[in-house]
């Protein structure tokens, strides 16, 4: 089922006018009829989760907002999207810019902002393009400006570009960066519902997450509830990468398999070249990567589901997250020492720095995956690594620091003998990988705790 | 009229009462000793200081009278307020002290150690914190950061090698003075403190620098090498300062100042910031009017049991092991007793004057 993506192959649905022949605006219109409080209240009756990643409730972030007398509030749309494996949000603004733009002036209405930002990834320059030029367009046909619609609201979207760090997606180094200041994160609490961008009631919501108002406007809350299963509401925009036949954005409702969804040509199409799966990252590079044994099934044997709950079943232990969306797909041939090394530069590459255990201990865990690939490791490491990783979780200012513990302690605890492979073979395992071992979806299940 | 009522804190078995709004550092400060945990950005002196290095960083065991539950993650005590019957791990829990040492480890890995060439040695708060929670052994094999020395401005050194990223300096150059010209380059391990495009500082304020640093990364280039802090005896002085409260502290030798700082509270912070004036360019006996001797506070390496008697005073601290129940705490090591020049057995205040290095040798 799609909410979404249902218009986007139509030609020009990039631009006002077809997008408004296709129902586009209609979800403005009946908003204005409504009261503020009836629209949180829809929200929240949808049961619309955030998809920036962490799946709070989005009419619950919404009523925390504060809104004292006199004081300005904003809406802040992050369009940052650096997670590694995820790029939903990018094709979202690049082929529906009106959808998000829709999506903005109903949320900016409900809750009294006046000045929404989108604050978007540097490197989308061409789709600031895009943003600005629907802008423009929603401006010109009464969309945006003073008095929209006679309904006595006035509204006006800016978009502002980041300058290339990831961890400026984080929502409060997100506002420092839209102050203008250095991007770091700021300390909780006060949180942005209280006080944000420039120290006045902020709201921050993800693109995808602001683009499923229209739907839930349009539908009404309950009749969105009902699509998805328990707390999964809605539908889900999936970005694919790795291997897989047929990489790219999916929008599911999170009603299937996670087999259904790598092996079903509707989606994933299934693994190249005849090879195996190997692991799985499904929420983007921050959540535990869970090998194939795992994945199709949780640890009570149960059909593992794409959805919030069924992804996370069994804790770390044997589950992993939804995250962000960013389905990446690993086969036999891939290294999971190498991989993990990758991703260990990566948050290295990013921490702000200000908090010690993330500065340093992110640099030293990458330092020692370096050696253990190239062959230089010793069995300790890896003892190590997996203290530095537990030390730095949840010890700091930001989730980066978790994002970045995280993947090195999945790795170590489904992958260890991957690990030791490779230091007990330093020359061998230049030559070629430890491939899919006892990973595999039809091999019994080893080494579960 | 209703006063406004004082929440109950508990912090390692200790109670406290403390008015709305207080932070547990502050709180546990409150009741002194151990039980106050190690702050290294923390200064209650700055604004918005804090929460950065996480050596603070406390377990809340029991949330409020109201809502008891447990909060799920440790928290930096620095930046938590208190809650009504609020109950707070810190020295008692092992969780604390294992996240602390992994901090202290952190900390250390890429700080050069080069305590025997640098001019915070005997009064660095890293060395103590590293003395008190580290372990004897790091587990780093890599190569250590390094970075060029900088001098911003005449009278001060950059030696970004050995800071901790606490940012101090940077609140209190933008606090204290009226530019934003001292602040933050690149980011993570790369980051580094400089001045807007190496340009040198120049305020009436910007010594304070020095006093807030917690390592040696910022140090007196008109005191740099010339003495050891621990042969200089510290005694309060003050003049009549048009730009400041002329309240100091001079490290002498003899009749020689060789140094002039802030003077510093038991929490190793400055009670009143002093100008540049006083700090660089008053450094004969003639310009002061002598106080007596300093009181030196248990934090400082320089402090144990040294200056006791005519001297100096060192505030008498409560016996930890009667008050908590749990884990004894570790006493500070004596850098006396680890350094080949010092040793343990002279007790500073028996000799008249400034110590010297000749005042050792006729122990060995
Ligand atoms: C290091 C880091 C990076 C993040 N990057 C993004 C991002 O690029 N896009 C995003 O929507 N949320 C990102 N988040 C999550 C945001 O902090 C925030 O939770 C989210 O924008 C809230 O929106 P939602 O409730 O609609 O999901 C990031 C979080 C962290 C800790
Ligand atoms: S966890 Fe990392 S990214 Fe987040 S504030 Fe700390 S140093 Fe910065
Ligand atoms: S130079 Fe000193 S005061 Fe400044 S951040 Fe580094 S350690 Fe802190
Ligand atoms: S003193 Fe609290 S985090 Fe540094």
């Amino acid at each position: 089922m799609k909410l979404l993506l249902q218009n986007a192959h139509i030609e020009g649905i990039r631009f006002y006018d077809a997008y408004r022949k296709n129902g586009g605006y209609q979800s403005v219109e009946k908003a204005f009829k409504m009261s503020t409080d009836a629209i949180v209240e829809e929200v929240k009756k949808s049961g619309l989760r955030g998809r920036g990643g962490a799946g709070f409730p989005t009419g619950m972030k919404w009523s925390f907002l504060a809104k004292p007398e006199g004081v300005p509030r904003h809406l802040v749309c992050n369009a940052d999207e650096s997670e590694p494996g995820t790029f939903k949000d990018r094709y979202l603004m690049e082929f529906l810019p009106h959808l998000l733009i829709e999506g903005l002036i109903v949320s900016s209405y409900a809750l009294g902002s006046n000045a929404t930002y989108i604050y978007i990834r540097g490197e989308y320059a061409w789709i600031t393009d895009i943003l600005e030029h629907a802008i423009a367009e929603a401006k010109q046909n009464g969309w945006l400006g003073k008095n929209i619609l006679g309904s006595g609201f006035d509204c006006e979207i800016y978009v502002h570009r980041g300058a290339g760090a990831y961890i400026c997606g984080e929502e409060t180094a997100l506002i420092e960066s839209l102050e203008g200041k250095r991007g770091n994160p700021r300390l909780k609490p006060p949180f942005p519902a209280i006080q944000g961008v420039w120290m006045r009631p902020t709201v921050v919501n993800n693109v995808e997450t602001l683009a499923a108002i229209v739907p839930i406007i349009n539908m009404g809350g309950e009749e969105y509830a009902k699509i998805g299963v328990g707390r999964s509401t809605g539908t889900k925009l999936l970005s694919v990468c790795g291997n897989v036949n047929k990489p790219g954005v999916y929008e599911i409702d999170m009603t299937i398999s996670v087999e259904e969804f790598i092996y079903s040509d509707k989606y994933c199409g299934g693994i190249p070249n005849g090879k195996r799966l190997k692991a799985c990252i499904p929420g983007g590079s921050s959540v535990p990567i869970v090998p194939a044994n795992l994945l199709f099934k949780t640890a009570k044997g149960e059909t593992r589901m794409m959805n919030y709950e069924s992804l996370s079943d069994g804790g770390f232990a044997t589950g992993t997250m939804m995250g962000s969306g960013g389905f990446i797909v690993l086969d036999e041939d891939q290294c999971v020492v190498r991989h993990t090394m990758t991703l260990a530069r990566f948050y290295n590459h990013e921490s702000c720095g200000q908090c010690s255990p993330c500065r340093e201990g992110t640099g030293w865990m990458y330092k020692i995956l370096k050696n253990i690939e190239n062959g230089q490791g010793k069995l300790s490491d890896i003892d190590l690594l997996w203290d530095i990783q537990r030390r730095i979780e949840g010890n700091t200012i930001c989730p980066l620091g978790d994002a970045a513990a995280w993947p090195v302690a999945a790795a170590i605890r489904h992958f260890r003998d991957e690990f030791e492979w490779h230091v007990l073979n330093p020359e061998e395992s230049q030559r070629r990988n430890y491939g899919i071992a006892h990973y595999a979806d039809p091999l019994p299940m080893v080494g579960v705790v | 009229m209703s006063e406004v009522q004082n929440f109950k804190v508990t912090i390692d078995n200790i109670t406290v009462e403390v008015a709305p709004g207080t932070t547990i550092l502050n709180a546990a400060r409150a009741i002194g000793g151990e039980v106050a945990p190690p702050a290294m950005c923390y200064y209650s002196k700055l604004k918005d200081s804090g929460g950065k290095c996480r050596t603070c960083l406390v377990e809340v065991s029991k949330g409020s009278e109201k809502d008891p539950r447990p909060m799920p993650k440790l928290v930096a005590s620095c930046r938590t307020t208190v809650m009504d019957g609020m109950e707070v791990k810190n020295i008692t829990s092992e969780k604390v002290l294992d996240a602390r040492k992994g901090i202290v480890e952190m900390l250390l890995i890429n700080h050069p150690l080069d305590c025997p060439v640098c001019d915070q040695a005997g009064e660095c708060d890293l060395q103590n914190l590293s003395y008190e929670h580290g372990s004897e052994k790091t587990r780093y094999e890599f190569k250590r950061r390094t970075f060029e020395k900088e001098d911003i401005g005449p009278y001060i050194q950059l030696h970004m090698t050995r800071c901790i990223m606490c940012f101090r300096c940077v609140y209190t150059a933008d606090q204290l003075t009226d530019k934003r010209e001292h602040g933050i380059l690149e980011r993570g391990d790369h980051a580094q403190i400089s001045t807007l495009l190496g340009k040198s500082l120049d305020h009436d304020f910007i010594g304070n620098v020095i006093d807030v640093c917690p390592v040696g990364a910022l140090t007196d280039k008109t005191f740099r090498f010339k003495n050891r802090v621990w042969f200089a005896k510290p005694v309060d002085a003050h003049r009549d300062c048009p730009t400041c409260k002329g309240k100091v502290r001079l490290w002498m030798r003899g009749e020689e100042v060789f140094r002039v700082t802030a003077r510093k509270d038991q929490w190793g912070e400055v009670e009143d910031f002093i100008c540049n004036d006083c700090r660089f360019h008053k450094k004969e006996t003639k310009d002061w009017v002598i106080e007596g001797p300093s009181v030196v506070d248990r934090r400082s390496v320089i402090a144990q049991g040294h200056y006791q008697g005519k001297v100096g005073m060192v505030k008498e601290q409560p016996r930890l092991i009667d008050q908590v129940i749990g884990k004894a705490p570790k006493l500070l090591m004596d850098i006396h007793s680890i350094s080949d020049v010092n040793r343990p057995d002279v007790d500073l205040s028996q000799i008249e004057g400034p110590a010297h290095s000749d005042d050792f040798e006729h122990n060995k």
